[in-house]
C-alpha cells in the first residue's frame, strides 16, 4: 500500500515497527526506477542514502526534491545544459532542514529549465508526463516534483513557485500544492528565478501533510534576509480549528459561468460548474462565501506584469552563469567570448527570449515604461487583494480553467481564459499570499484543483481552512491509476 | 592657458570584521582565495545579507563628509559581465546612496577650498585578476569586501588641490576609523576625470578618464601630463577625444579605450535586501557621535589655544596624537606646557622607539599630573623631562617615581632656612670668608651644598634668596 500512504501513516507504521526507513526507501527508490523511463521525474535518483534518525515526524519518510535546490556532494543542474555537470558545494536551508529532520531523499526532481516555464517540458533531460495520462502535460515548473507524487514514489516532494509553479501543476495531478507566506521559509540555496517572487513550496497529497512539512521548514534563517521572525507555532495542532463564520471570496471577472457561456470549451464550463458546487459545499461547511467584483484591467494585467518583473530579474538573477566560476568553459580568445559562447550553447532558446525580454525591460530607455511601471501594477493588485482580506480571509478560485493541457495543445495566450484563469495565481507571488491548491473533480478523467489564498503571514488559517474544505471534495489522498504497480 | 576641471571618484575599503553581504573575514591575505563564502564565489542559490557595521561606517563617514542621509537604507544591482564579478551584477547603491550634496574644505597652499561631493555610497569590491601571458587568475579574497565611493562634483582646478583633497579624504576616514585608507594595499583608490576649457568657457571640455590609480603621486602625475597633453592638443587646434586612459610607470597616460556610449547597467533595486528605515533620531546619533576632524583642530589650536602654525599642525595631523593631546588638556592642564611636553616628550619617544601610541606607557592622566606640578613649581621642566625618560623605561607611573624618589620641591622657606643653618654651621670657614673677605662665591657654595644634601629637591630660587639673606644676617651681626 505504500504508494498511497500518507506522512503520517508512514509516520505510524514507522513508530509502530511494522516497517523501517531502510524498507520505505527502497520502495521508493524501486518506484522511481520503475517509473523513470515513461515519466522522467527525476534529473538524479539516490541509490545510496544516508539515514538520520531524528525526534521530527519527516524522520525515515522518502521524498523528493526539485533540482533547483543546493545539495553539497549532489548533482544540481536545475535542468539546464549550463548547470548538467554542476555539484554544490554547500547546502540550501530547505535540504540542511529536512536533513536534520531525518527524511530520506529519494531523488532530485526535474524541472522547466531555470524554473522558467510551466509546461514541464524544457528540462535538459526531457519532458515530464502526466501520470493521470501520459499525452498530457503534468504542468511546471516544478514537474517532475509533481510527477513523483502523483506516481505515489514519494508522499511529499518539495519545489518552488515563482509564478504558479507548484500550485498549478499541483491542480494538474490531483495533489495539493502550497506555498506558504513569502519569507516563510529561508529561499538560502534555492537557484533564484525572481528573487522578489521565488517560494518554497510542496506537493502532499493532503493538507495535513503540507502542515507537517510546514512546520518543519519555516522559520527565520540568517542567511535570508527577507525569512519572517519564527512565529513559535506548529500549524499542525490547529489544523482542524472550528472555521464556522469564515469568510471567503471569489472574483466575479475570473469565474462567472456567464463570462464564458458561449464559450466551446466544455471542460472550462465543467471545471466552473464544480467550483460553484464547491463553493456551496462551502457554505454548508460554515463559511461565509461572497462574490466581489475586481477591475477587470487589473486582472488581465496579472500576466504581462508577472512576465515584466520575473523576466527582469530572472536576466540578473543568471547572469552568474557564465562558465567562468563553474560549468562549461565556452570557448573564445576574450573572456567577453568566452562567456558568450557558453551561454549561448548553455540556454536553450526560451530561456533566452526571457533573458533579451528581461534586458529590454530593463534598459535606460525602457525600465520606467515597462520595469517599474510593472511594480506599479504589481503593488495596486497587491492593495487591491489586501483590501479584500480586510474582510475576507481568504480568495477561493480555480486554480485553472480546466485540465492538464496534452502535449501538441495549441495556447491562446491572450484569450480571456488565459489572461484571467490560467495566470491569477501569480497573485499570491506578487503579493507573498500563503496559497494552497487542492483537489476537488474530474473533467474527463483528469483531476482539477481549487486554489485557496489568504493573507500575509495568516499561514496557519489557510491551512485550517483548506483542511476543512479537503473534507468535503471527495479527493483527498489521490494517486494516479498506473496499472498495478505497488510494493 | 586653459582652466583645468577635475573630478574624483574615490573608492575606499571599509575596516570590518567581515565582507559586505557574507560572512567571510574581511582581512588581508596573502594567500589566494583563503577568504572565501559561497556567496562572495556567487554560485547559484546563494542570497546576500548586509553588513550593519559596514552601513554604520558608511553613513558615519556620508554624515562627515556633511551629505543628506537617505530615509531608508536600500542597494541596487548594477548589471555587467566581467569575469571578476562573479554573480554578472555588483550590489551597489543608485537609489538611494548613504549621502549626498556634501562637501569637503580643505587647505589647499594656506588657502581654504570647499570640495562638492556629489554622494557616497556603499557597494561590495570585486575579486582581482592577475593576467599571465597565456591565461589570467581569479583571487576571490577581495570579492565582496565593503567598498564606499565618494564622487565629486567637477570642482577641482589642479593636481595640488586634488591630492589634497585625497589627503584630506583619507584622514577623514582615518580620523573616522573607517579604514586604515592604505593606498599601497589598494584600500584607497580613485578615478581622475579631467578636462580642459577655454578660460572664459561657460560649457565643461570633453572629459578624459584615468581609472584605478592607487599612490597620489601618480595622481599628481597624471593630471599634470594630462594638463600638458591636453594643452598641447588644444592649442594646435585638435579635438580632446572621450577615452579611459590609464597612467604606466614612466609617467605618462596611455588611451585605453575610447568611450563610445556609457554603459547601461540596467540597474535596479536589489529584492533580496529589504529596505531599512532610517531615523532621524539614529542619524542625529550618529552624527553626534561624530569626531572632530582634522582641519577643525587645527583650527581650533590656532585659534583657541594661541598655537603656531606649526604645532597645530603636528597635534592635529594624526587622531591618536590629538586625542592624547586633548585628553592632556581635559585635565586642566597648562596649554603651553602640554604642547611642550606632547610635541617633545611624547612624539621624540614614539620616533625613538619606532612604536605608536598604543604602546605608548604614559597616559594623559599620568602627564597631565607631571604637568600641574612643573606649573605649580613643584618640580622643575628639566627634572619632569627625565622623570618621564625614566618612567617610560622602567614602566611606572612618573608621579610614582616621583613621590619614591622624593622629588618633590622643598619650597618650605622655615625647612629650607634649617637646612640652609645647618651647613653654614657646618662650613663656618667659608661663612667667614664671605663676612670678612667678602667672596661672593660662598653663595655658589652654598648653594650647591644645599641642593646636594636636599637631594636636589630644594626650591633654587628660593634657596639662593635664603642663602643671600642669611648670609647678610651674619654678616651684620658681625659688625
Amino acid at each position: 500500500m505504500y504508494r498511497q500512504d500518507t506522512i503520517m501513516e508512514l509516520r505510524e507504521q514507522l513508530d509502530k515497527k511494522e516497517t523501517t526507513k531502510e524498507e520505505l526507501f527502497e520502495k521508493a527508490n524501486k518506484l522511481a526506477h520503475t517509473f523513470q523511463e515513461e515519466y522522467n521525474s527525476f534529473v538524479t535518483i539516490i541509490d545510496k542514502p544516508k539515514f538520520k534518525d531524528r525526534d521530527s515526524l519527516l524522520s525515515g519518510i522518502p521524498y523528493a526534491l526539485k533540482d533547483n535546490f543546493s545539495t553539497s556532494g549532489i548533482l544540481t543542474t536545475a535542468s539546464s545544459n549550463i548547470l548538467k555537470d554542476y555539484v554544490p558545494v554547500y547546502d540550501s536551508t530547505v535540504y540542511k532542514k529536512l536533513k536534520n529532520a531525518g527524511a530520506v531523499l529519494v531523488g532530485k526532481t526535474v524541472l522547466d529549465e531555470l524554473a522558467m516555464g510551466g509546461t514541464g517540458t524544457t528540462g535538459h533531460t526531457g519532458i515530464v508526463r502526466n501520470p493521470w495520462d501520459k499525452s498530457r502535460m503534468i504542468g511546471g515548473s516544478s514537474a517532475g516534483s509533481a510527477a513523483s507524487v502523483a506516481l505515489g514514489i514519494v508522499p511529499y516532494a518539495i519545489g518552488s513557485d515563482t509564478g504558479d509553479s507548484v500550485r498549478k501543476p499541483a491542480a494538474f495531478g490531483g495533489l495539493v500544492g502550497f506555498k506558504p507566506t513569502y519569507g516563510r521559509i529561508s529561499r538560502y540555496g534555492l537557484f533564484a528565478f525572481a528573487s522578489s517572487l521565488d517560494h518554497v513550496a510542496y506537493f502532499t497529497r493532503n493538507v495535513k501533510d503540507s502542515a507537517i512539512i510546514t512546520d518543519v521548514l519555516k522559520g527565520y534563517d540568517p542567511q535570508d534576509m527577507v525569512t519572517l521572525k519564527d512565529d513559535g507555532k506548529k500549524y499542525l495542532d490547529s489544523i482542524d480549528n472550528d472555521i464556522q463564520g469564515k469568510k471567503l471570496f471569489y472574483i466575479k471577472e475570473i469565474c462567472d459561468r456567464e463570462y464564458y457561456k458561449d464559450s466551446n470549451d466544455k471542460e472550462l464550463l465543467e471545471v466552473l460548474d464544480k467550483f460553484h458546487e464547491l463553493l456551496d459545499k462551502c457554505r454548508s461547511l460554515g463559511f461565509e462565501v461572497e462574490e466581489v467584483s475586481v477591475d477587470k484591467k487589473l486582472l488581465e494585467a496579472v500576466y504581462p506584469t508577472y512576465m515584466c518583473i520575473s523576466c527582469a530579474e530572472a536576466t540578473s538573477n543568471n547572469a552568474n552563469l557564465t562558465g567562468i566560476q563553474f560549468g562549461p568553459r565556452g570557448e573564445g580568445v576574450t573572456t567577453q567570448e568566452i562567456m558568450f559562447d557558453a551561454r549561448t550553447k548553455g540556454f536553450s532558446e526560451l530561456i533566452k527570449r526571457r533573458f533579451i525580454l528581461g534586458s529590454y525591460i530593463l534598459q535606460k530607455e525602457n525600465q520606467e515604461k515597462l520595469f517599474l511601471n510593472a511594480c506599479r501594477v504589481r503593488r495596486l493588485i497587491v492593495d487591491k487583494i489586501t483590501e479584500l482580506f480586510k474582510e475576507y480571509d481568504g480568495l477561493i478560485l480555480p486554480a485553472s480553467g480546466g485540465i492538464a493541457p496534452k502535449f501538441d495543445a495549441s495556447s491562446e495566450k491572450l484569450s480571456d481564459r488565459y489572461l484571467l484563469l490560467e495566470n491569477h495565481l501569480a497573485i499570491g507571488n506578487f503579493g507573498g499570499f500563503p496559497s494552497i491548491t487542492l483537489p476537488y473533480g474530474m473533467v474527463n478523467d483528469m483531476p482539477i484543483g481549487v486554489n485557496i489564498t489568504g493573507r500575509v503571514k495568516d499561514d496557519e488559517l489557510v491551512l485550517n481552512m483548506a483542511n476543512k474544505i479537503e473534507s468535503v471534495t471527495g479527493f483527498k489522498n489521490i494517486i494516479a491509476k498506473v496499472g498495478d504497480i505497488d510494493v | 592657458m586653459y582652466k583645468v576641471v577635475i573630478g574624483l571618484e574615490v573608492h575606499c575599503e571599509l575596516d570590518t570584521v567581515s565582507k559586505n553581504f557574507s560572512a567571510a573575514p574581511n582581512k588581508f591575505s596573502e594567500y589566494p582565495n583563503e577568504n572565501v563564502a559561497t556567496v562572495d564565489l556567487g554560485l547559484p542559490g546563494i542570497l546576500p545579507v548586509a553588513n550593519k557595521e559596514a552601513c554604520r561606517k558608511a553613513l558615519l563617514t556620508a554624515l562627515a563628509l556633511h551629505c543628506k542621509a537617505p530615509d531608508e537604507v536600500i542597494f541596487d544591482r548594477k548589471n555587467y559581465f566581467y569575469p571578476d564579478l562573479p554573480k554578472g551584477y555588483q550590489i551597489t547603491q543608485n537609489t538611494k546612496p548613504m549621502g549626498i550634496n556634501g562637501y569637503l574644505d580643505i587647505m589647499v597652499n594656506g588657502k581654504m577650498k570647499r570640495v562638492d561631493i556629489h554622494d557616497l555610497h556603499l557597494e561590495e569590491d570585486t575579486a582581482s585578476l592577475e593576467h599571465f601571458p597565456k591565461y589570467s587568475l581569479i583571487d576571490y579574497n577581495r570579492s565582496g569586501v565593503p567598498l564606499i565611493e565618494i564622487v565629486t562634483e567637477p570642482c577641482m582646478e589642479s593636481a595640488d588641490e586634488a591630492v589634497q583633497f585625497l589627503e584630506d579624504l583619507r584622514d577623514v576616514f582615518l580620523f573616522l576609523g573607517v579604514s586604515e585608507a592604505k593606498s599601497n594595499y589598494g584600500q584607497m583608490r580613485c578615478d581622475v576625470n579631467i578636462s580642459l576649457m577655454e578660460e572664459n568657457a561657460t560649457k565643461l571640455g570633453t572629459k578624459v578618464e584615468m581609472k584605478n590609480i592607487n599612490a597620489f603621486n601618480n595622481v599628481r602625475a597624471a593630471i599634470e601630463y594630462e594638463i600638458k597633453r591636453q594643452s598641447e592638443v588644444l592649442s594646435s587646434g585638435g579635438k580632446v577625444v572621450q577615452e579611459t586612459r590609464r597612467i604606466a610607470e614612466d609617467g605618462k597616460t596611455y588611451s585605453m579605450r575610447e568611450k563610445v556610449d556609457a554603459l547601461d547597467y540596467k540597474y535596479f533595486i536589489e529584492p533580496n535586501i529589504p529596505s531599512t528605515p532610517l531615523t532621524e533620531e539614529y542619524i542625529e546619533k550618529l552624527r553626534s557621535s561624530l569626531p572632530e576632524l582634522k582641519l577643525d583642530r587645527y583650527l581650533k589650536y590656532i585659534e583657541k589655544y594661541n598655537m603656531s602654525d606649526y604645532d597645530a599642525g603636528v597635534l592635529s595631523k594624526e587622531r591618536p596624537i590629538s586625542d592624547y593631546f586633548e585628553e592632556v588638556l581635559s585635565y586642566g592642564s597648562d596649554v603651553e606646557l602640554s604642547v611642550n611636553f606632547v610635541t617633545t616628550t611624547v612624539l621624540g619617544t614614539l620616533n625613538k622607539l619606532e612604536i605608536s601610541l598604543e604602546d605608548f606607557f604614559i597616559t594623559p592622566k599620568m602627564l597631565s599630573e607631571v604637568i600641574t606640578l612643573v606649573r605649580d613649581g613643584k618640580i622643575s621642566l628639566d627634572h619632569a623631562r627625565k622623570i618621564l625618560y625614566q618612567a617610560i623605561d622602567e614602566k611606572v607611573d612618573p608621579n610614582e617615581l616621583i613621590k619614591k624618589q622624593n622629588l618633590h620641591q622643598i619650597n618650605d622657606e622655615g625647612e629650607l632656612l634649617k637646612l640652609i643653618t645647618e651647613i653654614m654651621d657646618d662650613n663656618l670657614e667659608i661663612v667667614r670668608q664671605y663676612v670678612e673677605d667678602g667672596n661672593r662665591s660662598a653663595v655658589n657654595f652654598f648653594i650647591g651644598q644645599t641642593m646636594k644634601r636636599s637631594n636636589r629637591q630644594a626650591n633654587p630660587n628660593k634657596s639662593m634668596e635664603i642663602i643671600k639673606e642669611e648670609l647678610e644676617r651674619r654678616k651684620n651681626n658681625a659688625k
